[in-house]
């Protein structure tokens, strides 16, 4: 599945790296800690989280993340929306918390790993 | 002319809903002594309304009080925060209580948060939840902190949880940090090992005591003075201070 479709089908918003919509997403990975994310998530995975501390980019771009979905309105600070267009990271904005919006990506047939 | 200087950084009173009903001025004092501390941070969760009834207690002692906050960021990142006189970590107390949420602390879920006097007796209750998160990032915190003469340093780095490298995996390359503390029980050639992202850091460690046998007497310091500049020299290596754990 394109990242283009899933913003559009969870209607979330873009802060970044608007012309990278067009990745395909391998899978999902949902975690706060990035201690954890980069010790499991997958290249192509989208990440949901509502850490929006500008290391989320170095984790996605380490990674080679589809993209960020940040949950509940976290407020996204401004130097992590300019290091997002810098490394060309699509950062995702969404009210709807973490849950919420794993079971509407799993619904889409995104899954996650074992 | 130098000092050397047994300090533990980083020390809970009864205002932490976490901490032991002993850790009241007096006995802090005393266990101080004890260890051979000249040295100690009072630090408790988001709030700074124990550390003048601590300095006072100290008097006489020999034993400098650094009062200070363990701030919670918007990370959930524990930063201890150190000053060199009350009205500086009362200032402080002051911005953080404003980026903090007005929730009421549940004693129940929590514990109790008692303001003392010098001699430990009652004065009041902090009605207020301070076990939880500010609004202020990680950032934000060690900028202000420095704006107003103060030290900051991310709590035991090495925890899974409330740590900046559980939380945030690595420390952001344009924080400005003098150094980073480790837990009481970590020897700080296998955190360097584990953790190689904070290989280039100093490291202090300091107890985080809730209890007063939580108190350590590891970290030495050689200064001029037991104040925060000395203390950022000392970590920085400059001018013949240093710093070291053992």
């Amino acid at each position: 599945m394109k990242l283009r479709e899933v913003v559009s089908s969870l209607n979330l918003g873009v802060a970044s790296a608007s012309d990278t919509l067009d990745q395909t997403i391998t899978g999902g990975y949902a975690s706060d800690l990035l201690s954890c994310v980069m010790a499991k998530a997958q290249a192509g995975n989208i990440w949901v989280t509502l850490q929006a501390h500008v290391n989320i980019v170095a984790v996605a771009s380490l990674l080679n993340l589809t993209g960020i979905i940040i949950t509940e309105g976290s407020r996204l600070e401004e130097a992590t929306i300019e290091k997002a267009n810098e490394e060309h990271i699509p950062i995702l904005t969404t009210p709807l918390p973490t849950f919420t919006v794993v079971s509407k990506l799993a619904a889409l047939g995104i899954q996650g790993t074992d | 002319m130098f000092q050397y200087v047994l300090a533990d950084l980083h020390i809970h009173t009864v205002l932490s809903p976490c901490a032991e009903v002993e850790m009241i001025p007096p006995l802090i004092i005393r266990r101080a002594r004890e260890l051979g501390l000249g040295l100690i941070g009072i630090t408790d969760h988001n709030s700074a309304e124990n550390v003048a009834a601590v300095i006072e207690a100290a008097q006489g002692s020999g034993i400098t009080v650094l009062p200070g906050i363990e701030v919670q960021t918007r990370e959930e990142v524990h930063v201890v925060t150190l000053f060199d006189t009350a009205q500086q970590a009362l200032v402080w107390q002051m911005e953080v209580f404003n980026h903090l949420p007005n929730l009421k602390n549940n004693e129940d879920h929590f514990g109790a948060q008692f303001v003392v006097d010098a001699s430990g007796e009652y004065i009041r209750r902090n009605e207020r939840l301070l076990a939880t998160s500010t609004d202020m990032s990680l950032e934000m915190v060690v900028a202000m902190v420095q704006d107003l003469g103060g030290l900051a340093l991310p709590a035991h780095v090495d925890r899974p949880s409330f740590s900046l490298l559980a939380n945030l995996g690595f420390v952001p390359p344009d924080l400005d940090l003098p150094a980073v503390e480790i837990l009481c029980s970590s020897q700080e050639s296998e955190v360097r090992q584990r953790f190689p992202q904070i290989r280039g850091f100093t490291m202090v460690s300091s107890g985080d005591a809730h209890r007063l046998s939580e108190m350590v007497a590891r970290t030495i310091f050689k200064i001029a003075a037991p104040t925060v500049a000395e203390l950022v020299l000392a970590m920085r290596g400059e001018d013949g201070r240093w710093v070291e754990i053992y």
